[in-house]
């Protein structure tokens, strides 16, 4: 198992540029999430990894070693395919001893490993059936014992729920954690899903428009965006931005929105001109006494929550509040904001502006 | 329920396809029948109006297809009786059988250059549509255009120049020109027809192998080959047709050593008055193996000639 380090990689499509000089640390045996809309570069980014493309520049590390330039049979790394790409010309036990061969492996070990794999796949009883009749859920079990079969260094997986039906894809993201935390391996995974990273992952890399956004535990990403990219991609509904044009000065505690004074986590950077006050629903509160007030435009009952959607002096707001509180369309009410949870951006560059909430992840990241 | 369904024809339009299907396969089948039937008849049957369809069968036209005669005097032929069956059928003509003839050595000929030239045909067919599909080609589109543009006039509009060609570098009548020939005539076919077959696997296979340790090549060999068997075999087979039959080139370039059969056949006619049993027997010979090449292969056919357009 292995550390895997990736240093300023870019890679280029002719004029496309696919990855900006990227760099991010996977730690050995961490479930490390490539997170990012369609077309931001992370299934690129994975391939790099896997060495199913080459970098244009930088540096991939693994356990130390340069392996940018290197074929991926030099490797040592699985992969799981999206659409599982078994082989179909053969059936599930050769599909599983398919990598032992190629090592050159002795037939008798090979069919105790494939055994082996089986029974911790639990597929065991199919293991003689073509790959064509399988369902979803067994081509995925298939592909995975494909990857895990040689035990290598790392496991790079693109997508590997996409084809799977949202039913199965629950139970089988648990299935592939229990299956990462029993064997420990180092596991890169694509997703577009921020729900399946927020769940899955130990790290997330949050990748759009070709360079890294943010790089983190699922709690630093979603309590500390360090973009408002990051904040708007991840969590649903996703956090309120609530545009002002103000001064704020290092080590202020508080800025003013729509003429009321709010509190925010104490400032380590100034700005000015056009800024932005990002809340999440849950730190949104609703009171009569608020000074600051919005007019509710709708509410969506979620069983124990309920999303009202405000209209504010800065924006519209949607707010995450209990069920039971009553709040009827067309009603003036007061808001209030959790101060500890407060992220400042600078709206020009979507960045967040240091604070002491966030200080410490955006010094790392 | 109504019994009406968009998947299952009804039982009537069912009949009447095969019906159709039926009447259509009997009126193709009637020159072959026709041909086949006259090979087993006697040079007076094979001529007679009306047309016999019942006769007393022969095997006068095989023997005649694969010997040569002379007509002997009455003393040699009763001082020599007959040694075989054969011998017995010529002797009604007064002739004995002074030794075989062309065709055995010519229909072999057939066989190498036909198949020799499909082989080459798909050998260099695959690779090219593997790199055509897989890896990125300076002008591609340019190149595959030219490989098409390849047959965008009648072969035998170059005649006279590959006629020319191949008396210089020594390659009339012999059967590697052959093979080349056709092989220059078939690859552009062969090579658009695997191209649209192998862009149709998807990538990931390949992907899988390389990863599960295994080289190009024999990601392309173990993987790709057998995904391709399906588009790889009717291509073969439509290489082979156009080999197996091509008359004009061959009545040109080969007179001997590489003839094969389809300039041979006519040529028959000339020995001994117009034998039409022994020529319907040498085609009805030379037809058999496509048709087994065919019935082989069937299974990858059906699926093959739509050209991919099903997915699996």
């Amino acid at each position: 198992m292995a550390q895997i380090q990736i240093k300023n990689i870019r890679k280029d499509f002719g004029d496309f540029n696919a990855v900006k000089e990227s760099s991010f640390t996977i730690e050995d045996g961490e479930f490390f999430m490539l997170l990012g809309p369609s077309g931001c570069g992370k299934t690129t980014t994975l391939r790099m990894i896997a060495g199913l493309e080459l970098p244009t520049s930088g540096e991939i590390y693994l356990d130390g070693e340069e392996i940018s330039q290197l074929p991926p049979s030099k490797r040592d790394i699985a992969f799981v395919f999206q659409m599982f790409a078994l082989y179909p010309h053969m059936n599930v036990r050769r599909n599983l001893s398919y990598p032992l061969v190629s090592q050159g492996m002795a037939r008798k070990d090979v069919k105790a490993k494939v055994e082996e794999v089986a029974g911790i796949l639990g597929i065991q009883d199919i293991l003689n059936r073509p790959v064509g009749g399988l369902s979803g859920g067994d081509r995925q079990r298939v592909a995975l014992g494909r990857a895990i079969v040689r035990d290598p260094k790392a496991f790079m997986m693109d997508e590997p729920l996409g084809a799977l039906d949202a039913e199965f894809r629950e139970h089988m993201s648990e299935e592939l954690r229990a299956l990462h935390d029993r064997m420990n391996a180092t596991t890169v995974y694509v997703t577009h899903d921020q729900l399946e990273a927020m769940q899955m992952g130990d790290k997330i890399v949050v990748m759009n428009n070709a360079v890294v956004e943010q790089f983190g535990t699922p709690q630093e990403i979603y309590d500390k965006p360090a973009t408002m990219f990051v904040a708007d991609f991840i969590g649903s509904p996703s956090m309120n931005f609530l545009h002002f044009d103000g001064n704020v000065g290092e080590g202020a505690e508080s800025v003013t929105l729509g003429g009321e004074v709010m509190h925010v986590p104490r400032t380590r950077q100034g700005a000015s001109g056009k800024l932005v006050f990002g809340v999440r629903p849950e730190h949104v509160t609703l009171s009569d006494s608020g000074a600051y007030r919005g007019e509710v435009l709708a509410s969506e009952y979620l069983g124990t929550t309920q999303i009202i959607t405000l209209d504010t002096p800065n924006g519209e707001l949607k707010a995450r509040i209990d069920s039971a509180q009553v709040a009827k369309v067309g009603e003036k009410v007061g808001l209030g904001f959790n101060p500890k949870t407060i992220t400042l951006f600078d709206d020009g560059s979507g960045h967040a502006l240091r604070s002491d909430l966030n200080n410490e992840v955006l010094t790392n990241g | 329920m109504s019994s009406f369904s968009v998947t299952e024809p009804s039982k009537r339009s069912k009949w009447f396809a095969g019906t159709l299907v039926i009447v259509y396969a009997l009126i193709t089948m009637v020159p072959l029948a026709w041909i086949m039937l006259t090979g087993f008849k006697s040079p007076a049957d094979a001529i007679s109006y009306p047309p016999k369809v019942l006769f007393e069968p022969t095997l006068e036209g095989y023997v005649n297809l694969f010997t040569t005669r002379t007509r002997q005097t009455d003393e040699f032929l009763a001082a020599n009786p007959p040694q075989t069956w054969y011998d017995e059928i010529v002797r009604e003509y007064d002739m004995v059988i002074a030794g075989p003839s062309k065709f055995g050595e010519r229909f072999l000929n057939s066989v190498i250059i036909g198949f020799g030239s499909t082989f080459l045909s798909i050998f260099l067919g695959t690779l090219a549509a593997y790199a055509f599909s897989r890896f990125k080609i300076p002008l591609a589109d340019d190149l595959l255009f030219f490989i098409l543009s390849t047959r965008m006039m009648p072969p035998i509009a170059v005649a006279i120049p590959i006629f020319l060609m191949y008396r210089q570098l020594g390659l009339s009548d012999t059967h590697l020109g052959m093979i080349l020939l056709y092989t220059g005539v078939n690859i552009s076919l062969a090579v658009w027809l695997l191209k649209g077959f192998i862009d149709e696997i998807p990538l990931e296979y390949e992907e899988a192998a390389l990863i599960d340790g295994y080289t190009r090549f024999q990601a392309f060999y173990k993987v790709v080959l057998p995904q391709a068997a399906t588009g790889i075999a009717s291509t073969a087979i439509f290489c082979l047709i156009f080999a197996w039959n091509e008359y004009a080139f061959a009545v040109l370039l080969t007179s001997g050593t590489a003839q094969t059969a389809p300039p041979f056949i006519p040529t028959i006619i000339g020995v001994g008055g117009l034998d039409w049993p022994a020529v319907a027997a040498g085609a009805t010979i030379f037809l058999l193996p496509v048709m087994i090449f065919t019935i082989l292969l069937r299974k990858h056919l059906l699926r093959g000639i739509t050209f991919g357009a099903v997915r699996k």
